[in-house]
């Protein structure tokens, strides 16, 4: 196989993880103006839950296929209670407040997470890969990838267009961009924006936690997983403009195939690559390559 | 005649006859268990990624070694309870952080917490802040696990021991037992992490093959940012690269992760891995590990460590509380704190109760000990540096169970370089034995 067909691959592989975990932090940012920093540890939450639910599963003896399901189900599982419990319990009483004092209460919240996991589960390895070579491998050349990689692009795609249809497509998503657009007129309307945000910040910390959960197979789930993956994440969304569902998905295949391209090509600068694009983008587009300028209030 | 002496005066001189002769057989009456105990504190990470395979079982070790010794249950040279006689008492640390909180916790320790000795750091990056911290506060800190040779090799210091060998040891072994085994192989790539651990460990790999195996071809080079977590694209490099070995110095969960993604892709079947830490992934991951892949465990330490009494001592203590046997770094805790008690020990020779720390560092350089590893002598770094024999092996599968074959050792002396000659100098000149 060529090596720019092995960078290509590669690259939509790592840009497919990338954008899942991306994307629910760029979709809290947009509707709510909250940059979490809480979202690596719930990354971090989903690669346990996962760990621990479809590990339950296969030493039960149950069908190893199932173990997908249980990945999943895992991830909500951490989404519908760990996400309204922080919105509900915690960030409710942050609205309005400055965005960095919303920076600092969510790098609190991290730290506490972190902690928590470590109550939880200790600080041993776990592991549940199994699942990762379950479907067996897909040829290409001198390269082989496990099928897996392949349900990874697919799960990317799928929330992709999962969440382009439910914005512009329902009329959920109607009043989600109208929340974006201008919260107290929005809530002058009528529109229940208290319940936006809960679904909101629900559905981003679903989505940490599946990206999570779909990494887990792939390595071995210990404490501190989550403070690499904020900080590329951040990144990710940095390029593509906060806020920005197609800035994030662009963001993500950029810095995909740029540290793909590095590791095939120059392995020796591989390592501030993907900061090198971060900061070209900003040097040429300040707030990303999705966002337009916005005229400053006085 | 008659001495006019004043009961008085009879009994103040009677007062400082006792008091010169304490003084010229200085504390002969202080007794060693009734000294304060002897407070180590102990730094290994006990979070993130590196505290499942790593900093835990350090932790572990040193936690039922340290309760051997002071119940004197340690088998010989070490029967006697505590650092003769003195009970010893661990303040554990997390090495979680980064060098810069490792800077302050070290301040924090010594001052605050006013610990006598300080053991620990596996990480390189955190062993070489620490050691000018630790000559500027003038305390004895013994390094148990770090790898880089940079340490005593780019400076010198008086205060700061290390008691595992240095990665050279472990690099020049590895080519040695590649040339061995692989009389055909021709072509290495190697994946290791972009720090001094990892840049040290592949340069005296790449340089040790070149000598041993003139023409080699290096295939590439990966250096992934430390605890990166995802090899795709690096692991596909290497493959389009059809090494014949794969070296890697990958320790703790970017090891394991490195395993879990390479193994299904068939990555360490087309080429043989080079392991250099791969002994702290076998309790876990061994089953997955393909035949021929040579693991290390830098030095002779877990399934490599010697049919010895304290060897056989350790395990158990280890495995009757723990369940799972100590890995390699358990055994480099045991290395460190058994280092400390013989040079307290050696001190106390010197006709004293409790050795002042010049004593102890005094004691402590130069010395030869025993562990439950084997011989350790304290042989370069003008006596700061330690130096041991190592192991390699492969991996055999059978019925579905991990083992080790064709398991070759290396005497220290065929693989350190000469005291006072720097490893990457000793390699590139095509590295001799140094008796």
């Amino acid at each position: 196989m060529s090596t720019i067909l092995a960078v290509l691959v590669d690259g939509a592989i790592y840009a497919s993880w990338l954008f899942i975990i991306a994307t629910g932090l760029t979709l809290i940012y947009g509707v709510m103006r909250i940059l979490n920093m809480a979202h690596g540890s719930l990354y971090a939450l989903g690669a346990y839950a996962a760990a621990s639910l479809a590990g339950a599963w296969l030493r039960a003896g149950y069908a190893p296929l199932g173990s997908y399901a249980m990945l999943v189900l895992a991830a909500i599982l951490v989404g519908i209670t760990v996400g309204p419990l922080i919105e509900r319990g915690l960030l409710r009483h942050c609205y309005g407040r400055d965005e960095v004092v919303l920076v600092l209460v969510t790098y609190a919240l991290f730290l506490i997470i972190e902690d928590a996991v470590k109550l939880v589960w200790g600080v041993e390895s776990y592991f549940i890969s199994e699942p990762y070579g379950l479907l067996g491998n897909l040829d290409l050349g001198d390269l082989s990838y496990p099928l897996y990689s392949v349900v990874l692009v697919l799960a990317a795609v799928l929330v992709g267009v999962g969440l382009r249809f439910g914005i512009y497509g329902t009329k959920y998503g109607k009043l989600l961009t109208a929340v974006i657009h201008d919260r107290e007129v929005s809530a002058a309307l009528g529109i229940n924006v208290n319940r936006i945000y809960l679904v909101t910040f629900t559905l981003g910390t679903t989505l940490a936690a599946i990206g999570g959960a779909l990494t887990a197979p792939t390595v071995s789930v210990v404490p501190g997983m989550g403070v690499e993956v904020i900080v590329l994440a951040f990144a990710v969304v940095v390029i593509g403009g906060l806020g920005s569902m197609q800035g994030a998905a662009l963001g993500a295949l950029i810095v995909g195939l740029v540290r793909s391209s590095a590791v095939h090509f120059f392995p020796q600068v591989e390592l501030f690559s993907i900061y090198l694009v971060m900061a070209l983008v900003l040097a040429i587009r300040p707030r990303g390559l999705f966002v337009a300028a916005e005229a400053r209030k006085i | 005649m008659k001495t006019n002496q004043s009961p008085r005066l009879r009994s103040t001189l009677v007062a400082a006859v006792v008091a010169c002769a304490m003084l010229a057989l200085p504390d002969t009456g202080i007794r060693a268990q009734d000294l304060p105990k002897f407070r180590i504190g102990v730094v290994t990470f006990l979070s993130g990624a590196a505290a499942g395979p790593f900093g835990v079982p350090a932790r572990n070790g040193a936690e039922v070694l340290a309760e051997a010794i002071n119940a004197g249950k340690v088998p010989a040279p070490y029967a006697k309870a505590g650092f003769g006689g003195r009970a010893i008492e661990l303040v554990f640390l997390d090495e979680a952080g980064g060098t810069t909180k490792q800077v302050s916790e070290f301040r924090d320790l010594v001052q605050r917490q006013k610990v006598d000795a300080v053991i620990g750091y596996i990480s390189s990056g955190d062993c070489l802040a620490v050691a000018p911290v630790a000559e500027e506060l003038k305390t004895l800190t013994i390094f148990f696990d770090c790898g880089t040779p940079r340490i005593f090799e780019d400076g010198s210091y008086k205060y700061v021991f290390r008691t595992s060998s240095h990665a050279a040891m472990d690099n020049v072994a590895a080519a040695l037992y590649v040339t061995d085994m692989m009389p055909k192989a021709k072509k290495i790539a190697g994946i290791n992490q972009n720090y001094a651990w990892g840049q040290d460990s592949w340069a005296d790999f790449e340089g040790s093959m070149k000598v041993l195996r003139p023409g080699v071809e290096v295939t590439t080079s990966q250096m992934p940012k430390l605890l990166a977590g995802q090899y795709g694209a690096e692991i596909s490099a290497l493959m389009g690269g059809k090494p014949d070995v794969i070296h890697s110095s990958f320790w703790g969960g970017d090891l394991d992760a490195f395993i879990l993604q390479a193994v299904p892709r068939g990555a360490l079947k087309k080429s043989t891995a080079v392991l250099t830490c791969g002994e702290t992934a076998t309790h876990k991951l061994g089953d997955q590990l393909p035949d021929g892949t040579i693991i290390g465990a830098r030095g002779p330490h877990g399934v490599y460590a010697p049919d010895v009494e304290l060897n056989r001592f350790f395990r158990a203590v280890y495995q009757d509380r723990f369940v799972l046997s100590p890995n390699y770094p358990a055994y480099h805790m045991a290395q460190s704190i058994l280092g400390l008690k013989a040079a307290y020990e050696k001190a106390q020779g010197a006709g004293t109760t409790a050795p002042t720390q010049d004593q102890i560092l005094a004691a402590f350089e130069g010395l030869t000990f025993e562990t439950p590893s084997g011989t350790i002598k304290m042989a370069l770094g003008k006596g700061h540096q330690a130096v041991e024999e190592t192991v390699y092996g492969q991996v055999k599968q059978v019925k579905g169970k991990f083992t080790l074959v064709n398991v070759k050792r290396y005497a220290a002396d065929k693989v350190n370089p000469p005291e006072g000659v720097k490893s990457a100098d000793w390699i590139k000149a095509g590295f001799k034995a140094t008796k």
